[in-house]
């Protein structure tokens, strides 16, 4: 082996172990982070936090306007969402057969009553004239607004919390688009004197009476706000309403304590496990068995930077997998090995053996490996089809076997191969 | 060499016994379906003292709701029951409060509609069969070959017959149910059987490359005697590390490491003797 090639699988080894440290880690008192400061990102039932799926109601929407509504509705969503200050929310619309759904997965929120209620809300700003009816005369505060919206919140450009220059009251400030502002100057003009009602869905919040044509497009909500309500009033006309009517189906909730104890416990399941296996290789397969420990480890290692670059989001079937695929790894050096020995057994040369068992066992790593790279292709659906799992305990165990199953392809030949030539070359 | 295929019927024997065990469990006590795939509401909860069941029953009994199990593990009640709501829950807990007393927390509540269930299975069984159809043709193409095609898919039936067997006796004893996991295991086993398969089978081919496929039967024995180390070394290292898990690991992913486990060794029995035989057999069929 050259100097150059040894010097590139040095770097790849310490690259991946700069990728792999936890954050702040103390190395002779010095703190060192991680490679572009990744994070190994965990799902939501590592993590705790709820899952919720919300199903669209599509029956009035034209066939053409679908796609674009449900991507529409799901933005909305995902920018309710992200008010939580969620970290990693998922949002995904899913199709099957004539029912499409919405899944909001939200680690680390437990409070879900609160997260559905916001997300399902449907805050359709509207400013509705004043309509003169026959007022019955028991009623003096009797007021009767058209149904027909003259403005909607789709007019407005902007609403933001302000605070009323001689009260201090909070209030929302709204800010029309230019459309929205000749709209509003023309009801404002036509109104003087009346009330103008202004509406959240059907309640209405408030009908101030009209002093004057308002023509610079701005216009302020005031009502009996706390600083909070005009916050969320604000963001909810931001949002708009959804364009699809969506109702909840499926609701869970998982507490982190159980996700955390469930952690720990497999990971140390894990160490055991894997302590097993490389003490079982050496114990069999001798100095050729260490070979093999040695590249299993720099296999965890890699793999775990991969799951780090690729931010794959770790749930708990996604550990039994890759723990699994821990397992299938070692099988491509057992089969090396095997080959080894018989050639070995035929006489051949140390050099010679180890170059036909690899050349033997590769056909066989080769084949075994594709069709579980097949089958892992199929669950994980990359391309999102709706007949295929879409659901992310199967994607996610999927995507870390292909993970594991590419990566062991690499440390089970090419590493073990660098290694084999090492410990046999210089005896 | 061992003449592996001189017992052939001893093998036979062993699956069908195995098989035949499991169906009468599924149509003696039925398969318990977890609300994954019917609807309702699993609920834990974590009590400051160990309830007594009788009391839980007899309050859920009252509260009239339907319930499908209750299971106390010291301070940890498990629930399933129909499809609560969050009021509901919260309603439930506040009355078991009332009865125990002590504190009660809410660890686990999970409440799943029956429609979702049906879509994620029929969606996995198209992803089978899709995947079945493409290892179908991946070997053929590879082994040069629709025998092995077709017996390592052979192989990989038995497999999934075997797996559901021995999870029924399983679930029937220790209440494990099947889940979405247990689909993903047994998503899983397919791979691996097949996996394990073609390497026995890369050997045969080998020999059929060397001698041609005259003597079929004393190719496969030949591969069979020298494969049989790796295999038993390979699926130790896998059984390692599941066995590590249902020892060590968290409760919740429990029955899907034990059905993993199931797979794996149903997996490595089925490579040589069941898919092996039927390649025999196929390719003596062939000849006649």
């Amino acid at each position: 082996m050259t100097i150059i090639k040894k010097l590139l699988v040095l770097i790849l080894i310490l690259t991946v172990l700069w990728i792999d440290i936890p954050k702040n880690t103390k190395i002779f008192n010095r703190t060192i982070n991680s490679l572009a400061n990744l994070d190994i990102k965990l799902g939501l039932d590592l993590k705790g936090g709820s899952h919720l799926v919300f199903e669209a109601n599509v029956k009035n929407i034209k066939p053409v306007d679908l796609e674009e509504s449900l991507e529409a509705t799901r933005d909305l969503i995902e920018r309710r969402v992200n008010f939580f200050g969620v970290s990693e929310p998922s949002v995904q619309t899913i199709k099957s057969g004539a029912n499409y759904k919405i899944v909001v997965d939200l680690p680390g929120i437990t409070n879900v009553q609160d997260a559905i209620d916001r997300i399902g809300k449907t805050a359709q700003l509207s400013f509705k004239e004043e309509i003169s009816i026959d007022k019955p005369a028991t009623s003096s505060a009797f007021l009767a607004f058209s149904s027909n919206a003259v403005l909607t919140g789709k007019d407005v450009k902007k609403a933001e919390v302000s605070f009323d220059s001689t009260s201090g009251k909070p209030q929302v400030a709204l800010n029309f688009s230019s459309d929205g502002a000749k709209k509003f100057a023309d009801i404002t003009k036509k109104n003087i004197g009346k009330r103008v009602g202004i509406f959240i869905d059907q309640t209405i919040l408030t009908a101030p009476v009209v002093q004057q044509e308002i023509a610079d497009g701005n216009a302020v909500i005031t009502g009996d706000f706390t600083t909070k309500a005009a916050k969320e009033l604000a963001q909810d006309i931001n949002g708009g309403a959804l364009p699809i009517p969506i109702k909840l189906v499926e609701q869970k909730n998982v507490g982190p304590s159980l996700g955390a104890e469930e952690i720990s416990k497999s990971i140390f399941a894990g160490i055991v496990g894997l302590s097993a296996v490389l003490i079982f290789m050496v114990l069999y397969y001798g100095k050729m068995g260490l070979i093999s420990d040695l590249s299993l480890l720099i296999y965890g290692f890699l793999a775990l930077a991969i799951f780090k670059i690729f931010s794959v989001v770790l749930t708990l079937s996604g550990v039994a997998g890759f723990l699994l695929s821990i397992g299938m790894a070692v099988d491509s050096n057992i089969l090396i090995f095997e080959r080894i020995k018989e050639e070995l057994r035929k006489k051949k040369e140390m050099g010679i053996a180890i170059k036909l068992g690899f050349g033997r066992a590769i056909d066989a790593i080769k084949d075994a490996n594709f069709t579980t790279l097949i089958v892992a292709f199929i669950l994980f659906n990359p391309l999102n089809w709706g007949f295929l799992p879409q659901f992310g305990l199967v994607r996610g165990f999927a995507l870390t076997l292909i993970i594991g199953v590419t990566t062991s392809l690499f440390t089970g030949v090419f590493i073990t191969k660098r290694l084999i030539n090492i410990f046999y070359k210089q005896k | 060499m061992i003449n592996f295929l001189k017992y052939k019927f001893i093998y036979l024997a062993i699956s069908l016994f195995v098989i035949f065990v499991g169906l009468f469990f599924i149509l003696r006590f039925g398969l318990p379906i977890s609300i994954d795939f019917v609807g309702g509401s699993n609920i834990s909860y974590l009590l400051s003292k160990s309830p007594d069941k009788n009391q839980i029953t007899q309050l859920i009994n009252k509260s009239g709701l339907k319930y499908d199990r209750v299971d106390i593990n010291k301070n940890v009640l498990d629930l399933k029951t129909e499809s609560l709501s969050e009021k509901q829950e919260n309603t439930l807990r506040k009355k078991i409060k009332a009865e125990i007393g002590g504190k009660v927390d809410l660890l686990l509540f999970e409440s799943v509609g029956p429609s979702v269930g049906k879509e994620a299975i029929n969606k996995t069984i198209i992803a089978s069969i899709l995947g079945v159809i493409a290892i179908l043709i991946y070997i053929g193409i590879a082994f040069k070959g629709f025998n092995f095609a077709f017996s390592a898919i052979l192989a990989l039936f038995h497999d999934m017959l075997v797996l559901v067997s021995v999870y029924s006796v399983v679930s029937y004893y220790f209440h494990a149910e099947i889940d979405t996991l247990f689909i993903t295991a047994a998503l899983t086993t397919m791979s691996f059987s097949v996996h394990d398969t073609i390497v026995i089978f890369d050997k045969i081919r080998e020999y059929i490359k060397e001698q041609g496929k005259q003597n079929i039967r004393e190719s496969t024995n030949k591969a069979l005697t020298e494969t049989m180390v790796r295999s038993l070394n390979n699926s130790m290292t896998i059984v390692f590390m599941l066995l590590a898990l249902i020892l060590f690991g968290g409760s919740t992913i429990k029955f899907f490491i034990i059905a993993l486990l199931i797979g794996t060794i149903t997996g490595t029995y089925s490579s040589p003797f069941v898919a092996a035989p039927i390649l025999v057999w196929l390719e003596n069929r062939k000849k006649k």
